[in-house]
């Protein structure tokens, strides 16, 4: 018998068949977020909760909550130990994943927190506020002052990031800053308009932003060039997210036409046109490493996945 | 065993067991094979050995516990005579389970009485007594060591005794015998003492002491070891530590009284011996400051030493030493006459009377002449005068100096004090009949004050030709907080646009005292300066209004407002990079840096954030409105009509005006332009240019600075080209508007590149001078700070 040759490499996969629905029956999904690997998901609700499903089982494990007003986005660590959460109420909580006790209570931003984010090692939170400042809340002493206030950003504060020692924030003074914790060194790139979600790519060479021009641009990290630019998608006035797929073959978009747009990174085309549903998809997230996406719109996530399963319907 | 033949010929040792002579007949004996080789106890029974490695003889029956029936456990028995509880209800031993060769001698738990060394006195070894002896000499009563032979053990060491058997004797030294005469070898105390320790040789010593013949050799000499006491713990040499018995006074703790150690505290109590010192209550001791009981503070409680403690040479003391150093009683110095090598006798002290002063005598200290150089404030003028007037110094300094600089008759002067005159005046004195030396000294004197003064009155004249014949109503109200000090400036200010030469001296209040009126005065020139009505360096600062009116923005960093249009155009052409991004310095907080886990990149910083942007809160901003704008652009105008109308009446003019009017003359001269605004633009830049040129022919600054420049000139021509058609179209709309945009481009065009403005920002912030007013930075562009430095330096 002769060896077949090994098959070739197939063509990335995009999540394009639905696979689930869940309600999450906690007002409007403000944000969707997968956890460190990618086998639970986070709900931030208007209803002032957060809660943590499993993908798989697609089950309700905890509802969080102790925040005052609308959750608006929520980060697990690595270790799955410890949940942040922020929210309208202008807090950020710091949440133990077991007991759904408040761990900590961050205050001190002066208007909502739009987005917050563990650094790796879960010793910092970093939150972005309406109030235009980034704050590096400790985790590990008793302090409940920011360890650093990033008051560089000129009007609110809508996206930031952390890859190792670098910081990625997006605000809506249409710049995005990259703080480089280890050069010492801010990098703002000018994008004109106000930005809303801003990512690295998984090689930490490239980020993303969108902003309200209805346009996502990928830009060099190290110059601040522009690599691609990717149009076709809504995006006029709320703050929706962007991502890039876990292989950094594809860039997606929330849109507000009810669809997810999904472009090849690198020639720009449209790839994927994903239809959610007739209202906004608001929030996204794409997992880790398989090819698997979650999308929210108004009270329900959906989970998208690469190959077509038995849909089960409105858990 | 020892055998010990003390024959006629030979004298010798053996030691050990001596083997049999061998016969040479005898066949050669069998070694016992070692199954034959037995051991038996000590009742003779046979014991079986086990081996090198598991070690001992067996034990019970067949190396088990018990007999040959095997074990048995005991029965509780209990009778009338033999009650239970003395053999089972007490708990068991570890000896319930040992045997009886375990008590023995040599037994793991040896129940004999056996002498240990910690309770052998040490007596037998005479040697170490008598060190001892000799080395507590200074402290204890002689014989003391005595007690201890008293207390005798039976037995002496293996060594002494194997001596002993070769035929030493107690007292005597080791070794070959000598020819000498003998001594006495014994000590004395121990023959005062009733001969305690008859020495084994003593007699016969003695016997011989008389006559020592010839033939007869001694046992050498015996040597006194001397005692190491080894030093325990970690203290340093001599150290004693806290003796928790001298605490309480007198009846405290009852020490043991331990008679073997020779300085014992106790013991010379027992004999009799005070304490060295009087002891007072309390807790005392080295390392240790006053305790609580104690109660005077007087007493020295941290050990002093000195060296005169120490012999400083290596030799034996002299024993007929009659000095007695620094403590020698008064009366025995004198009496012996001998006094220390380098020290003389006491001498009561020679007090002499104070000298007589002579009647013309003042106490007034006269400064010598040369101090007048410290007095940088005074102008040259002065100087002058004070040179080749009557040679007294005026007290009034119309320039500048502190408190400082303010010599002791001025300071009189503001106290009050009528200035002496004459003589003996605190003022500085210059006698007519001057030698060449001093002449030449008062005139390079003079310069000097003169370059210092000059700076001041540099600003003055600046802040004059600034101000002079402006009819601005708009006022900058720096002393707003202290309205008398924002009234004086106002009316300086007044006076300056008079063109008033005097015009600082005259508003400034009489009633301060004159170093409140100097610093005053530095700060209305300097405020002056700052707030000089629109030169044209200044209007050329101010951005358009219409980014204001674009965004609401209060708060707006300086650096990056000028590019935000080059920025946008760049970002509408998708060209993102260069001219899109900016990077500045950026400090991390250090614990930030330690959460994340990376270095600080600035481990010396000591500031958090962005060091380049500062947000002031006196920043221009908050002064200007944008309609001054409009205002400025009028008074720019005015000012370079006014400025070439009186230059001939002022020649101490900035060099900049003096070229915006020589610009303006010879634009005038070449042309009769129809429009002034494009007149007025073109000489901006062409003054730009020319300062550029002197700016080269002067210094050579970083390399930054002229990339700005050059840079933007290059923009210029290019911005200067669009204006034109620009304008075409805003000539219609009206002549404010086009004050707007001729405003704007000026600030446009002379802002380069972000990077390079920035970095020249950086790079001329040293040469600014010290106005360190941070309204200054907030008004200037970069290029243009360093260029207004430069005309300040020219003039």
């Amino acid at each position: 018998m002769m060896a077949f040759p090994q098959p070739k490499p197939e063509a990335p996969q995009l999540p394009q068949h639905l696979h689930r629905t869940i309600d999450c029956k906690q007002g409007a999904v403000r944000a969707v977020r997968f956890n460190a690997d990618g086998n639970y998901l986070l709900t931030c609700g208007s209803d002032k909760s957060l809660k943590l499903w499993s993908v798989k089982g697609e089950a309700l494990l905890k509802s969080y909550s102790g925040h005052g007003y609308e959750v608006l986005d929520a980060d697990s660590s690595y270790d799955n130990s410890q949940i942040c959460s922020c929210s309208s109420d202008k807090t950020v909580i710091l949440w133990d994943v077991g007991t759904g006790q408040v761990t900590r209570k961050l205050r001190g931003h002066a208007g909502k927190v739009n987005c917050v984010q563990f650094n790796e090692e879960a010793t910092v939170i970093l939150s972005g506020s309406i109030d235009g400042t980034v704050r590096c809340w400790d985790t590990r002493s008793r302090r409940f002052e920011p360890i650093q206030v990033l008051d560089e950003a000129r009007d609110g504060v809508s996206s930031l990031k952390v890859v190792q020692h670098e910081l990625l924030t997006g605000s809506v003074d249409g710049r995005v800053r990259r703080y480089d914790l280890r050069m010492g060194q801010l990098h703002v790139d000018y994008i004109g308009s106000p930005i809303t979600c801003v990512c690295f790519s998984q090689d930490g060479q490239c980020t993303l932003s969108s902003s309200l021009d209805s346009t996502v641009r990928l830009l060099d990290k190290s110059t601040g060039e522009m690599l691609g630019e990717y149009t076709g998608h809504k995006m006029k006035g709320y703050k929706l997210d962007c991502c890039l797929s876990s292989k950094d073959t594809h860039v997606l978009s929330c849109s507000e036409d009810g669809h997810v747009y999904c472009w090849d990174l690198v020639e720009g085309s449209l790839s994927l046109k994903l239809a959610v549903g007739k209202a906004v998809v608001q929030s996204l997230s794409f997992h880790p490493t398989e090819t698997c996406l979650l999308t929210a719109m108004e009270g329900k996530v959906q989970v998208w996945g690469p190959n077509p399963e038995e849909t089960q319907e409105d858990v | 065993i020892m055998a010990a033949d003390s024959d006629g010929e030979e004298d010798f040792v053996s030691y050990g067991t001596a083997l049999e002579p061998l016969e040479e007949d005898e066949p050669l004996k069998k070694p016992i094979p070692l199954h034959e080789q037995t051991v038996t106890d000590e009742k003779g029974r046979y014991k079986r050995f086990h081996g090198a490695f598991t070690g001992g003889f067996s034990a019970g029956y067949f190396n088990t516990v018990g007999s040959k029936e095997g074990w048995t456990p005991s029965t509780f028995k209990s009778s009338r005579q033999q009650k239970a509880e003395k053999q089972h209800a007490r708990p068991a031993r570890p000896e319930d389970f040992m045997d009886e060769e375990d008590f023995g001698e040599h037994g793991i738990a040896p129940t004999e009485i056996h002498r240990s060394d910690e309770f052998a006195s040490g007596c037998r070894n005479e040697t170490a007594e008598m060190a001892r002896a000799v080395n507590a000499q200074a402290s204890l009563i002689p014989g003391d060591t005595l007690l201890e032979g008293f207390i005798r053990a039976a037995s002496s060491s293996i060594g002494v005794e194997l001596l002993r058997r070769m035929g030493w004797k107690e007292g005597q030294g080791v070794g070959p015998r000598v020819k000498r005469k003998a001594r006495k070898q014994t000590s004395d105390s121990s023959r005062a003492y009733g001969c305690v320790l008859p020495p084994g040789g003593s007699e016969e010593s003695e016997d011989d002491e008389e006559f020592a013949p010839e033939n007869v050799t001694f046992a050498p000499k015996d040597v006194t070891p001397v005692d190491f006491t080894p030093r325990l713990g970690v203290q340093g040499l001599g150290y004693r530590g806290l003796d928790p018995g001298m605490a309480l006074l007198g009846q405290a703790v009852p020490e043991h009284v331990d008679l073997f150690r020779p300085q014992s505290e106790s013991r010379s109590k027992l004999f009799g011996e005070s304490s060295r010192g009087k002891r007072r209550g309390g807790v005392a001791g080295q390392a240790f400051g006053i305790g609580a009981l104690e109660d005077d503070d007087d007493e020295e409680v941290y050990h002093k030493d000195s060296m005169s403690r120490y012999d400083t040479v290596l030799a034996e003391e002299d024993p007929g030493d009659s000095l007695f150093g620094w403590t020698a009683p008064q009366q025995y110095g004198k009496t012996k006459g001998e006094v220390l090598e380098g020290s003389f006798l006491h001498t009561p002290l020679q007090i002499f009377p104070p000298p007589i002063l002579p009647s013309n005598y003042r106490p007034m200290h006269r400064r010598p002449g040369v101090e007048v150089s410290r007095m940088s404030g005074i102008s040259s003028a002065l100087a002058e005068a004070l040179r080749t007037s009557r040679g007294h110094m005026v007290t009034e300094d119309p320039q500048k100096g502190g408190r400082h600089q303010l010599d002791a008759g001025q300071r009189g002067a503001l106290l009050g004090e009528s200035t002496q005159q004459g003589k003996d005046s605190t003022t500085v004195t210059f006698p007519l009949d001057l030698d060449f030396k001093t002449n030449n000294l008062t005139v390079a004197m003079a310069s000097g004050m003169a370059a210092a003064a000059s700076s001041g009155l540099r600003q003055q004249q600046e802040a004059l030709a600034a101000w002079k014949g402006k009819t601005s109503t708009q006022t900058f109200r720096p002393f707003e907080n202290i309205p008398s000090k924002q009234a004086r400036y106002e009316q300086y200010v007044s006076r300056l646009k008079q063109g008033d030469q005097d015009a600082l001296e005259q508003s400034l209040d009489s009633g301060m005292t004159e170093w409140e009126r100097s610093r005053e005065r530095e700060e209305f020139v300097r405020a002056s300066i700052l707030y000089r009505p629109s030169s044209s360096s200044l209007s050329s600062r101010f951005t358009s209004a219409k980014q204001q009116e674009d965004d609401n923005q209060v708060e707006v960093s300086r650096d990056e407002e000028g590019d935000v249009d080059d920025k946008e155009a760049a970002a509408k052409m998708k060209m993102f990079g260069k001219l899109t991004r900016e990077s500045f310095e950026w400090h991390p907080d250090k614990l930030l840096c330690k959460r994340f886990n990376v270095p600080h990149p600035y481990p010396e910083s000591v500031m958090v954030g962005l060091p380049k942007v500062k947000r002031d809160k006196f920043s221009v901003f908050n002064f200007l409105t944008v309609s001054d704008s409009q205002q400025l652009i009028g008074e720019l105008r005015l000012q370079t009509v006014d400025v070439s109308s009186d230059r001939n009446s002022h020649p101490a003019l900035s060099i900049h005006t003096f070229i915006v009017v020589l610009l303006v003359q010879k634009k005038s001269a070449n042309q009769e332009s129809s429009d002034e605004e494009e007149e007025e633009e073109e000489e901006e830049e062409e003054e730009e240019e020319e300062e550029e040129e002197e700016e080269e022919e002067e210094i050579r600054p970083p390399m930054d600075l002229f990339k700005a420049i050059f840079s933007g000139s290059s923009d210029q021509d290019s911005s200067s080209s669009e204006e034109e058609g620009d304008k075409a179209e805003e000539e219609k709309k009206g002549k404010t508007d086009a004050n707007h945009l001729n405003l704007f481009s000026i600030g446009t065009t002379s802002a380069s590149t972000p990077t390079a403005s920035a970095s020249t920002a950086s790079a001329s912030t040293p040469t600014l001078t010290p106005a360190s007013s941070s309204t200054l930075t907030g008004l200037l562009h970069p290029p243009l700070r360093s260029f207004s430095f430069i005309i300040c330096r020219r003039v």
